[in-house]
């Protein structure tokens, strides 16, 4: 927010809405729950680490889901697996927030067509907020998934739904595809 | 072709595979069946499974054989021969250094296979997940339960005819 590099040195006033200091206070310090399920947590647990250090967003790991307000659901969701992800989400207190990350996750992934034991999307089963398509993403794709999370949880007023929010941060998002094809462009050119 | 087979007999790992069978050819006669010289793998088949126990003790324990280590044993569906099979893959590990796989079939709807799981240790989780994956049962197992699928989980799934359930819970599972 950059009010710590401000330096208030006199007794000063802050004016601002309830709304945006609690949506400040969430976004801060999202926690998210300790579990990963397949080769997608490698890639989530780097990005944990110290090289992507995910602590500077104030996101780092809890190990029950009592404590946590955001499910990564990293890897492979099994059909065996898949209650157990239910029961973990319902412990978790609202406001609780869900990314899928990975193609396992978001739609079965490799396991789509003969994986018999995979759930084909955990939105089957729970609600998810936001998608990180890869086969692993990349931490960097894991990051921007979690800045998404950030600004929808900035979408967030007292008395709106989350649909309502999530319908706010579809109307402000803007469509990635014109800065590609001037990146490629330039990549080009250069 | 001929010729490539007189090649690989002579491999050293087929000659030894072969002395190993000779002895019990010559133990269990008729149970044992005729020596494959697959070069990858050199096997035999246990043509009567009931004593396929015997067989396996025999293996470890006989000071000419001293089969200490399974490596693997794996589940086959032959489905043109109505059976299901296991191959384990054996080997005198540290001892006389030889390997062999022997194979053992059984019916395909209610087979059953004796369990070696008391011979080789190994072989008691490798036996679950044959059950788990082709449906044959293991006598005298110590712990018979599916190993990955869900307990509750319908069919074998690499059985060739597998096709997959419907719902599982109340949860969709196909595409
Ligand atoms: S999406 Fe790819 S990397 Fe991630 S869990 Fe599935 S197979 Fe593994």
């Amino acid at each position: 927010m950059g009010l710590l590099d401000a330096k208030i040195s006199k007794h000063n006033v802050l004016v601002t809405s309830v709304d945006n200091v609690m949506n400040w206070a969430r976004l801060s310090s999202l926690w998210p729950m300790g579990f990963g399920l397949a080769c997608c947590a490698i890639e989530m647990m780097a990005t944990n680490a110290s090289n992507y250090d995910l602590e500077r967003f104030g996101i780092f790991p809890r190990a029950s889901p009592r404590q946590s307000d955001l499910m990564i659901v990293a890897g492979t969701v099994t059909m065996k697996m898949a209650e157990r992800v239910v029961r973990l989400y319902e412990q978790m207190p609202e406001p609780r927030y869900v990314l899928s990350m990975g193609s396992c996750s978001n739609c079965g992934g490799p396991y789509w067509k003969h994986g018999y034991h995979v759930l084909k999307g955990v939105d089957r089963i729970i609600p998810v907020d936001v998608y990180v398509p890869g086969c692993p993403p990349r931490p960097e794709s894991l990051i921007g998934g979690l800045m998404k999370i950030q600004e929808l949880i900035r979408m967030e007023q007292i008395g709106i739904s989350r649909a309502e929010a999530l319908k706010k941060l579809e109307e402000k998002s803007m469509d990635p595809s014109q800065l590609i094809q001037e990146a490629r462009k330039s990549a080009k050119a250069s | 072709m001929g010729e490539t087979q007189e090649n690989t007999s002579q491999l050293p790992e087929v000659i030894e595979a072969k002395a190993v069978w000779a002895v019990l050819k010559e133990k269990f006669g008729d149970a044992v069946s005729e020596f494959d010289e697959n070069p990858t793998m050199p096997f035999f088949e246990v043509l009567e499974p009931e004593r396929w126990l015997d067989i396996a003790l025999f293996m470890r324990d006989s000071p000419k054989l001293r089969f200490t280590y399974m490596a693997c044993l794996s589940g086959v569906d032959y489905p043109e021969e109505k059976k299901l099979g296991i191959v384990c893959n054996l080997e005198s590990l540290g001892e006389l250094g030889h390997k062999i796989a022997v194979k053992v079939r059984c019916e395909r709807e209610g087979g059953v296979i004796s369990s070696v799981a008391r011979v080789w240790k190994t072989a008691e989780w490798h036996e679950r997940e044959a059950f788990d994956m082709y449906g044959m049962t293991f006598s005298n197992h110590p712990d018979l339960r599916r190993i990955l699928c869900p307990e509750d989980w319908e069919g074998y799934p690499l059985r060739k005819d597998y096709e997959v359930q419907e719902t599982y819970h109340g949860i969709k599972v196909p595409e």
